[in-house]
């Protein structure tokens, strides 16, 4: 680790935090109409789809138009993915999908996934790219960003009917945030040297003389928005490593930079609709303790290189180079790998794969804590909001009164919701892996023996189920059991989580706004903090921590022993 | 770890119904009902319990078959041993707590014979009566309980008055009066009428009296969750889930690469993660809780009453008898010019020689106080000029000067003078700060005034000012003017007050809290409070009081002591704390438990996990059954500190909240990593592992 290293990772998330605050006003300016600069547009939004912006719905009402959303979004891009061949905007004349490789693809773009088992340069049209993956990438975050203001409202007040209109926050969210940063970010992605054009790939002789196709298409806008909605499916298989879509260790911090802007603007913008910013900053600290924390790890274990490797006579210097690219350097490779997991983004600008054990447990166990660290766009909230009743609940009983959170009471139901939705993650991750490793025709698509092709298969479910999408590698993906079981495992992971969720935000928003006092748990402090992440990290490590132990911790262990596989 | 016993001070203080925690009768009996307690179709609704018992048959039977075939069975036999002793142990702390319940039960079941009732035939003919049992006696019945008679069933008195021993249901044996009309009329089945005669209307059917109640409450049959209770079963059952769907896929996840660990092993590693501290000894606290208040002489109707109380955010307590003494007490003697302290004393003394009130005793006590005047005995030439409601002036003549105190105007009027300036003022500055003023003459000269204030209790300044750092606003009601509750509401340290209160006053306030999200408490004994006792979300009635007002609220105090409202809400808070306490230590202690069993269950596939041995412990096997032990001894350990509760500080609750973290949350963590260490060297030390 040098201090430079240091230096680049600070700057960037300073340049985070500095971005979102003004960003968290203007959200919850949009989340209360009060942005009307495209009035005219979202009128005849409004009127063509026969909606009443002014309606509120309640938690049902809100859910079942979110759903009806993505199962229309789910199927045109379905249609989509197999129809390609007969589509224009496909010069390089690809064929439709396989049904299994499209469901797969359809949900993970849905589900704010991005789970990849195709290499986009050599199965997707430019139409595909363009109508079919970045349009989900816009509508699946805007879906994550509405919940979370839903559930936000939810803590306004006291006695509250609806928590807003799904549809209203909806095409706000599009339109007053997502394009606009988009098209500022796409813009600054061309002038870094990303492609945008229509044109075929490029035919090149190299200098051996060999022929080398270059593959192009209309990249920057796509990996933009697939930066800012935490959606992370990259244009080229080889995401943010390529050399087009990562171009230099400028576009690299300004891609770390914007998958997490949105995700810590909307915890802020939690405490402006709560009014108490104090909530929010609180939330923010805990999110970024972790990101630093887990970048910290990485780095040290990827600085201090590979034992073996060492002993081998390589130069201690440059550390675990395996997989990475010398654009970027070990510093904004480390901050790249936690944000990415953290906040459920799964871009990579670098193979996991290759990393140490320590290095590749982290970006596992990060996905594995509920990718609440700040998580993606809208759901990072929603999933912290849960992990912080729960710890509400636990620690709220010692101070002496039935637990309460801004006011509201956290009780049965709350609780019930809770662990309902808490239970996704483990049953999900764990039971889809421990089956996989034992059927055959699924442990056959892991590459290597021992601990670590056990962590291939254990990020692919813990990268599913948390809406991720990043690869460990290793894994061959496009099996008709990989497709389909991680396509489960990514709807369960976002819907079985979203409607337990949402009937919280239902049972809270009527509920009636206690009034606080110096008995009142306090939930913005320093102790508050503490807790919450002590929750985070203890739930999180007793769910997973055998597993992680028979995967990352024992190769960490057997390594350092001197023993492979 | 700090296992600080916390019995509230008054409680030994008062001297009520206190009995030892364990005795040896509870605990055999106890030790009996937790075997029996065992059966699955009871223990299911206590889903971490109901888990580990499973587990338990399971190894057993797999130990057994061990056994059979010859296979090595000793470790596999240790594990189902120690399984059962974990789930033994939960039932016998469950046991525990209701057996101390039951002994008080018992006792009170005793003054609850067969009591014969004396019916009348008609209403308005003492005379003519007939006998029936009281298990016969009707809702409406009108009875007779003359002196010596047990009073059959509860009632309200509707003819006569008597005095009633209730130490039956106080536990006080000073007798009682009640009678009919006003805030005394009702009387409780069981109790003892000890003089005179009363007619009763009875108003409980038989099987739902007051004492059946209360028998029913401390016995804890027909139990119901509290809401608080109900979300921490879910929470617990949540988590038991988790770590099943954890270890069963270990199956699976382990086979990769090595051989998966064997069914015992699993079955220690589930039993030692599920939240079986707090599984075991919930339903402990909740009844412990309950015990803790009956033994403070108060009954609540519900459990949820009482976590209600730990709730409470607004305390609405009387001024008299309350937050004030009840009578008024000399605190000063202001002297018009001319005149020394000394010899307004000594007048004021000497005028209330006579003066058997509460206000003239106190009188003669500031004077000796303050001026160290020894009031003479009355002299025998002394003529008593005794207070009469016409002249609000009353006096001695004695040889040495004719002495009057009384209402400065009435004084004033009957002397034939104006007071003095300096004397009106007095009286106006006494008047101002929510004091009585007296005037004092000598021989038809207006010596000065005597300040008599309603005197608060000694430390409830204090008291209140505990309960504002626990958040809690307390609101003084009384019917004093504005400006006499506004002073003594100064001085007491109280928030609020409602002067010149009627009990629809009471209701608005208490609505009006409520609909600003405020829990309100409040104590009421008259017929006219049970309005507000019914709408306020922790109404303590008084045992004294009538059977509207006990009908209304949902506790019921037995010594009829009002300011007990506080140490309700400190025992409600108690409950909470304590259930969230021993549920942070539970969670907590699983991170040493992964430490111990993981390397253990993984060493023949990785042997290179020791690492993770922090503790290095002995063997795999002694590492496993290390933890076992621990996380069945710690209920043991642990059944005191659920019985008596944790302590509760009156701090605010960011304090409270550290200071809880701290001992359970970190303590939790520390805690098993030692005891585990500890119990792995006697393991070995004795040969076992």
């Amino acid at each position: 680790m040098t201090i430079l290293g240091w230096a680049q990772i600070a700057l960037v998330m300073a340049a985070v935090v500095a971005a979102a605050i003004p960003l968290a006003r203007a959200i919850a300016a949009v989340a209360a109409g009060r942005v009307t600069l495209l009035a005219p547009l979202e009128r005849a939004i409004y009127t063509a789809g026969g909606i009443d912006p002014a309606r509120g719905m309640g938690w049902q009402g809100y859910t079942l138009a979110m759903l009806a959303t993505n199962l229309a979004g789910f199927l045109l891009l379905y249609a989509l993915l197999r129809l390609q061949g007969l589509l224009p905007f496909n010069p390089q004349g690809f064929g439709g999908l396989s049904p299994w490789l499209a469901f797969n693809t359809a949900v993970s773009f849905v589900t704010n996934t991005n789970w990849q088992a195709y290499s986009g340069e050599a199965a997707m049209s430019y139409l595909s790219q363009m109508a079919g993956l970045t349009v989900q990438n816009f509508l699946s975050a805007a879906t994550g960003m509405a919940l979370a203001l839903a559930l936000c409202r939810a803590f306004s007040g006291g006695g509250l009917k609806d928590l807003g209109n799904f549809w209203a926050d909806f095409v706000r969210l599009n339109l007053y945030v997502l394009l606009p940063l988009a098209i500022l970010v796409g813009l600054a992605f061309v002038a870094l040297g990303m492609p945008q054009t229509l044109a075929a790939y490029v035919e090149a002789t190299t200098l051996e003389g060999g022929t080398q196709t270059i593959p192009l298409g209309p990249a920057a806008f796509q990996v933009a928005i697939k930066h800012l909605g935490t959606n992370g499916g990259g244009f080229f298989g080889a995401n943010s490593a390529h050399p087009f879509e990562g171009p230099s260790a400028l576009a690299t911090s300004l891609q770390i930079w914007s998958h997490q802007v949105i995700p810590f603007a909307l915890v802020l913008t939690f405490g402006h609709i709560v009014r108490d910013i104090r909530q929010g900053r609180a939330l923010l600290a805990v999110m970024l303790a972790f990101v630093i924390a887990g970048t910290w790890i990485v780095y040290a274990a990827e600085a201090g290189g590979n034992p073996l490797h060492l002993a081998a006579g390589v130069d201690p210097a440059m550390g675990n180079m395996e997989g990475k690219e010398v654009r970027f350097g070990q510093a904004l490779v480390a901050l790249f790998t936690a944000t990415t997991t953290g906040a459920s983004n799964g871009a990579v600008n670098a193979m996991f794969d290759s990393f140490t054990p320590l290095g590749g447990l982290v970006p596992l166990f990060l996905m594995q804590l509920g990718e609440v660290l700040p998580g993606g766009v809208g759901s990072g909230l929603y999933g912290m909001l849960v992990f912080v009743l729960l710890a509400v609940f636990v620690a709220g009983l010692m101070v002496g009164r039935t637990p309460e959170y801004l006011g509201k009471k956290v009780q049965a139901r709350e609780v019930k919701l809770a662990m309902l939705a808490v239970l996704v993650l483990p049953a999900v991750i764990l039971g889809f892996t421990a089956v996989s490793l034992v059927l055959p025709a699924a442990a056959s698509s892991i590459q290597d023996a021992g601990p670590h092709g056990l962590t291939e298969m254990l990020y692919a479910y813990s990268s599913a189920a948390g809406n991720n999408g990043s690869a460990f590698g290793g894994l061959a993906a496009d099996t008709p059991w990989l497709d389909a079981t991680l396509g489960i495992a990514m709807l369960l992971g976002r819907f079985a989580y979203i409607v337990p969720m949402m009937a919280i935000a239902g049972s809270l928003a009527a509920k009636p706004k206690l009034a606080a006092s110096t008995g009142t748990f306090p939930t913005h402090g320093p102790l508050f903090a503490g807790l919450l992440a002590g929750l985070i990290l203890i739930l999180g490590g007793l769910q997973f921590m055998p597993a992680l132990a028979l995967g990352p911790v024992a190769e960490h262990f057997v390594l350092a022993a001197g023993k492979i596989f | 770890m700090n296992m600080t016993q916390a019995i509230p001070a008054d409680e030994a203080r008062r001297g009520t119904r206190r009995a030892a925690l364990l005795t040896h009768p509870i605990l055999r009996r106890a030790a009996l009902d937790a075997l029996r307690k065992l059966d699955p179709r009871r223990l299911v609704r206590n889903p971490v319990i109901f888990v580990t018992e499973v587990v338990a048959i399971l190894v057993t039977i797999l130990s057994g078959r061990a056994a059979l075939l010859g296979e090595p069975w000793t470790f596999q036999v240790g594990i189902a041993l120690w399984l059962w002793l974990t789930v033994l142990f939960s039932t016998f702390a469950e046991a525990v707590a209701e057996g101390r319940g039951r002994a008080q039960a018992e006792s009170l079941r005793r003054t609850r014979t067969d009591a014969r009732a004396k019916l009348l035939v008609r209403g308005d003919d003492r005379a003519l009566w007939q006998p029936r049992a009281a298990t016969d006696l009707r809702v409406g019945d009108l009875v007779l309980a003359e002196a010596g008679d047990l009073i059959p069933s509860d009632g309200e008195v509707v003819e006569g008055i008597a005095s009633v021993n209730e130490a039956a249901v106080t536990g006080e044996s000073a007798p009682v009066i009640r009678e009919s009309g006003g805030d005394r009329s009702a009387v409780t089945g069981g109790t003892l009428v000890v003089s005179d005669w009363l007619v009763l209307r009875i108003t409980a059917a038989p099987g739902a009296t007051f004492l059946d109640r209360m028998i029913a409450l401390v016995e804890g049959a027909g139990r119901q969750k509290t809401p608080n209770e109900i979300a921490l079963d879910i929470l617990l059952a949540g988590m038991t889930i988790i770590f099943l769907i954890a270890v069963a896929t270990l199956v699976g996840l382990a086979s990769w690469g090595g051989r998966p660990p064997s069914v015992p092993v699993l079955a220690a590693l589930l039993v030692t993660l599920i939240p079986t501290t707090i599984g075991g000894l919930l339903s402990a606290i909740g009844i412990a809780g309950m015990d803790r208040l009956v033994r403070f002489n108060v009954l609540a109707t519900s459990g949820r009453a009482v976590e209600a109380a730990g709730d409470v955010d607004v305390l609405l307590l009387d001024k008299t008898g309350t937050i004030t003494l009840g009578n008024r007490q000399a605190a000063g003697f202001i002297p018009v010019p001319g005149v020394t302290e000394r010899e307004l004393a000594e007048a004021a003394a000497l005028s209330s020689l006579a003066d058997e009130t509460p206000e003239g005793r106190s009188i003669l006590a500031f004077a000796r106080e303050r001026n160290g005047i020894a009031a003479p005995a009355l002299p025998a030439g002394a003529r008593v000029s005794p207070f009469t409601a016409q002249t609000r002036i009353s006096g001695l003549d004695l040889p040495t000067g004719a002495y009057r105190k009384g209402a400065v105007d009435s004084l004033a009027r009957m002397l034939g003078t104006e007071p003095p300036p300096a004397l009106r003022e007095a009286v106006d500055r006494i008047a101002r700060a929510g004091a009585t003023p007296l005037a004092v003459a000598m021989d038809g000269r207006l010596l000065g005034a005597i300040e008599l204030k309603d005197i608060v209790k000694t430390g409830m300044r204090a008291r209140f000012d505990a309960l504002r750092r626990m958040g809690i606003r307390t609101v003084m009601v009384t019917g004093d003017n504005r400006l006499t509750a506004a002073a003594i509401a100064a001085e007491a340290g109280v928030d609020d007050f409602i002067a010149e209160a009627t009990p629809e006053d009471k209701l608005a306030y208490i609505r009006r809290a409520q609909a600003e999200g405020r829990l309100v408490a409040m104590a009421g004994d008259g017929t006219n409070d049970a309005p507000a006792l019914a709408q306020a979300d922790v109404g303590l009635a008084m045992q004294t009081g009538t059977q509207a007002a006990r009908e209304a609220g949902n506790m019921v105090d037995l010594d009829s002591d009002p300011t007990k409202l506080i140490e309700v809400v400190e025992i409600g808070k108690q409950l909470l704390i304590t259930r969230g306490a021993l549920t942070t230590f539970s969670i907590a202690n699983d991170v040493a438990k992964y430490f111990a069993i993981l390397p253990a269950i993984f060493a023949a596939s990785y042997p290179e996990l020791g690492a993770l041995n922090v503790m290095r412990l002995a063997s795999p096997e002694s590492a496993i059954l290390s933890a076992v032990i621990f996380n069945a001894l710690i209920i043991v350990a642990l059944v005191p500190l659920a019985l008596r509760g944790v302590a509760y500080v009156p701090v605010g609750a960011a304090a409270l909240l550290r200071r809880n973290l701290l001992i359970y949350g970190l303590g939790g963590l520390v805690a098993p990593f030692v005891g585990i260490k500890l119990i792995d060297l006697l393991l070995v030390l004795l040969g076992l592992a």
